[in-house]
């Protein structure tokens, strides 16, 4: 997507002569377009087999009625056309009797349940992790004695895989665990209400924050240190430098880590499911998905189309409107200062 | 295009798995093809008590022209299904004798991927426990050979209740010597996962209720007898019997509870028997004793869900000659015995409960004979995924006192009967 410019610039840095405009433009048009057309072929196909062929067979999948019942021989019979069904299914949570007709109890009456808590995930995990991890990146960007440990030792909790993660955290929200000693509590943290929601966003906090750290100290890192001291000889506090310099110049990395946690985040499965088993509504959309794949895979595919939207549609937002940029390697634009 | 991918992999998921699903219906050729004899393959869960490789070296010791192979599965029962699941729908002939939990054998044998086990496989099931044949037979026909039983049992303390009770009624009045002692009365598995669904319904059919009519076609839930079975659990979480915190026990948390002597009456399976008397931490080693499940009142003992496996036979397997005898080999005496003395496996040969060398073991045997005898098991419908979900949330938001018994019972008829092809 930027390679001609990624190649200018590399020529460039190595001190190569750059190439005459003229020549690379009258270039593309012969041998060398061509080549790259056969060179990438392979990878266009290995995409269409890999994404397209999944997500295609999954939208005319969302448009079959699951298997019912032969009443006489007991047996599973072809649903045939199903037209907007599994979609009524889902969104209108209308299980043929018309809307909102699904009871409680059954996956159908969930979505827009399992919606909202995934969203809540999403956005209160997130601004939790971000706030922790600018903090983090703060603290380990500057240089003291032990940093490299410290920087080590932050990251075992990204390390460690998300299962173990979350069994950990099953010991420790127990009614006799470790949480309800130490805050003098019996909070039922895997049982009903509110509790279930926080010991996910907490675990999940836990977990994540170190990689949010990473991400923003590596953006931290390319701000170039003279622009601290000119704002310094300017008589600028600390929190103005952290408001008008650090902040700003960090943006582009917060924002491809903070789309990369939503984005993970919204297809958050194993953490809920082993941690609550989705008690006290705490079902996201991946265990609503994965739970009906065991009931029927038509209306499954229905239900992951629309989870692949919503996910798509906060893409899409975030790189539209909000400036997450991840396509592009631009140069930060204080590579010249100072 | 890695936010694509991300993006899309969501809807990777179902589109891995499907495709498969045309093979819905099974088919009358693939049931008669394949009746010859040569080697087999078996396929069950992990082996954790090492009972399973030693009975196929006897089989293949006797059949060196007709091997067996283990293969063995995950130790996660979701995983396991959803194995089996894949390998029907490729058709895999090289899972010739399967071990199927016995809530997915009518699942398995909806989708025509089970050999029926009649005609020239007919198998004389009359020696076994009755519930345990019921459990594989869908449709009026028998679609696996149950191998392993489960049933659930009362653990008590006997230094504090000398008796123990026969019915509910009689155990909640003994929650006073729980009180005057400091410890919790009563507690089975009332988490939301699949152990609510064994716990709940034997509540409801210990009250003389039920979940499925006969033909597994209706939810009958409406009913006061289901009402009654309910209520005795929500009665007991609301006036403190049944601890709050219960609503987070699975099976383990019960049995630590138990164990450091903190719980005076406990459900759960036979596996604890051994470790309350053995485990380094337990208390109450010497000081428990074993019952059936209190029961309804009526001088019968509770009626227990029923836990267990058994083996069915592949509509793809090349030699089910050969996997028919397997299955009469895995339900003899010998190796109903040896599971039993190796690894503590509940038979499904009613005689074995009565051998004095077996009880002098396994001192528990009588009282779980007791509780198989007696069992139900859980609703026998290819919906059950569905099914055991209406029934483990509306239960939950019950027990944990967010909704009224009556709201709940009567969401969750309409959830089950929705859950079963209903309106």
């Amino acid at each position: 997507m930027s390679t001609t410019s990624g190649v200018a610039t590399g020529a460039f840095a190595r001190g190569e002569p750059p190439l005459d405009p003229g020549r690379r433009r009258k270039s593309l048009h012969d041998g060398s377009g061509r080549r790259a057309t056969l060179l990438i072929a392979p990878t266009i196909v290995l995409l269409a087999i890999v994404i397209l062929y999944p997500v295609v067979t999954a939208v005319s999948q969302s448009f079959t009625k699951d298997a019912g019942l032969d009443p006489e021989t007991g047996l599973f019979v072809e649903g045939g056309f199903a037209g907007l069904q599994n979609y009524r299914l889902w969104l209108l949570q209308d299980c043929g009797g018309g809307a909102f007709s699904c009871p409680p109890g059954t996956l159908g009456s969930q979505f827009w349940t399992s919606t909202g808590v995934t969203f809540l995930f999403t956005v209160v995990a997130v601004s939790l992790e971000t706030l922790l991890g600018l903090v983090f990146a703060l603290v380990m960007h500057r240089s003291f004695k032990g940093r490299a440990i410290l920087r080590a030792s932050v990251l075992v909790p990204w390390a460690i895989p998300t299962a173990v993660t979350a069994k950990l955290w099953y010991f420790i929200f127990a009614y006799d665990g470790i949480a309800n000693k130490l805050l003098g509590t019996e909070i039922l943290w895997t049982g009903d209400g509110f509790a279930p929601k926080a010991a996910i966003i907490i675990a999940d906090t836990w977990k994540t924050a170190p990689f949010m750290a990473l991400l923003i100290l590596a953006g931290l890192q390319v701000i170039d240190g003279s622009v601290y001291e000119a704002s310094k000889m300017d008589g600028a506090t600390a929190w103005q430098r952290f408001r008008y310099i650090t902040l700003p110049l960090v943006r582009p990395a917060l924002m491809v880590a903070v789309l990369f946690r939503t984005l993970d985040t919204l297809r958050m499965y194993d953490l809920p499911k082993i941690l609550t088993g989705g008690a006290g509504d705490t079902s996201t959309l991946s265990m609503l998905v994965v739970d009906q794949v065991r009931s029927g895979f038509n209306a499954a595919s229905a239900l992951s189309t629309l989870t692949f939207l919503i996910v798509f549609a906060v893409a899409f937002v975030f790189i539209k409107f909000l400036g997450a940029n991840v396509t592009e390697q631009r140069a930060p634009k204080t590579k010249k200062a100072g | 295009m890695s936010v694509l991918a991300l993006a899309v992999s969501g809807v990777l998921v179902v589109g891995a798995c499907g495709g498969g699903d045309e093979e819905a219906g099974g088919s009358g050729d693939a049931a008669a093809a394949g009746n010859s004899t040569g080697p087999i393959t078996y396929v069950q869960g992990k082996d954790n008590s090492g009972i399973v490789q030693p009975a196929i070296d006897k089989w293949n010791a006797a059949h060196p022209d007709q091997k067996v192979t283990l293969k063995e599965q995950t130790d996660q029962a979701d995983q396991q299904h959803d194995d089996l699941v894949q390998n029907f729908q490729a058709e895999n002939a090289d899972y010739d004798v399967v071990s199927v939990d016995n809530i997915w054998t009518s699942e398995f044998a909806a989708k025509g991927w089970l050999q029926p086990l009649t005609g020239e496989y007919e198998l004389d099931q009359s020696a076994l426990l009755e519930p345990t044949v019921n459990a594989e037979t869908y449709n009026d026909t028998l679609y696996a050979a149950p191998t392993t039983s489960d049933g659930g049992l009362l653990y008590y303390r006997k230094d504090l209740v000398p008796t123990p009770p026969t019915s509910w009624e009689e155990m909640m009045g003994m929650c006073d010597i729980a009180t005057q002692n400091g410890m919790d009365c009563y507690a089975g598995q009332y988490a939301q996962y699949e152990g609510l669904t064994v716990n709940v319904a034997e509540a409801i059919n210990t009250a003389g209720g039920s979940i499925l009519s006969e033909d597994g076609k209706t939810a009958t839930l409406d009913t006061p007898e289901a009402k009654a079975g309910l209520d005795a659990l929500v009665k007991g979480f609301q006036d403190g019997s049944i601890p709050k915190q219960a609503t987070t026990y699975q099976e383990e948390q019960g049995r630590q509870s138990f164990q450091d002597g903190k719980l005076l009456f406990l459900r759960n399976w036979p596996y604890v028997y051994s470790l309350a008397k053995t485990d380094g931490s337990s208390t109450v080693k010497d000081t428990f004793g074993v019952a059936p499940l209190p029961g309804g009142g009526d001088g019968q003992p509770g009626a227990s869900s029923l836990g267990g496996h058994a083996a069915g036979i592949s509509v793809y397997s090349d030699h089910k000659k050969t996997a028919f005898e397997f299955l009469k080999f895995l339900q003899s005496e010998e190796i109903q015995r040896d599971w039993l003395t190796q690894g503590s496996a509940a038979p499904v040969l009613e005689a074995l409960y009565d051998d004095p060398a077996l009880v002098e073991q396994f001192p528990y045997l009588p009282q779980l004979k007791t509780s198989i005898s007696n069992a139900v098991p859980r609703p026998v419908t290819p919906f059950y995924p569905a099914v055991t979900k209406a029934i483990q949330d509306n239960a939950f938001s019950a027990l944990s006192g967010s909704k009224p018994t009556d709201t709940a019972l009567a969401d969750m008829q309409a959830a089950v009967q929705n859950a079963i092809g209903g309106k």
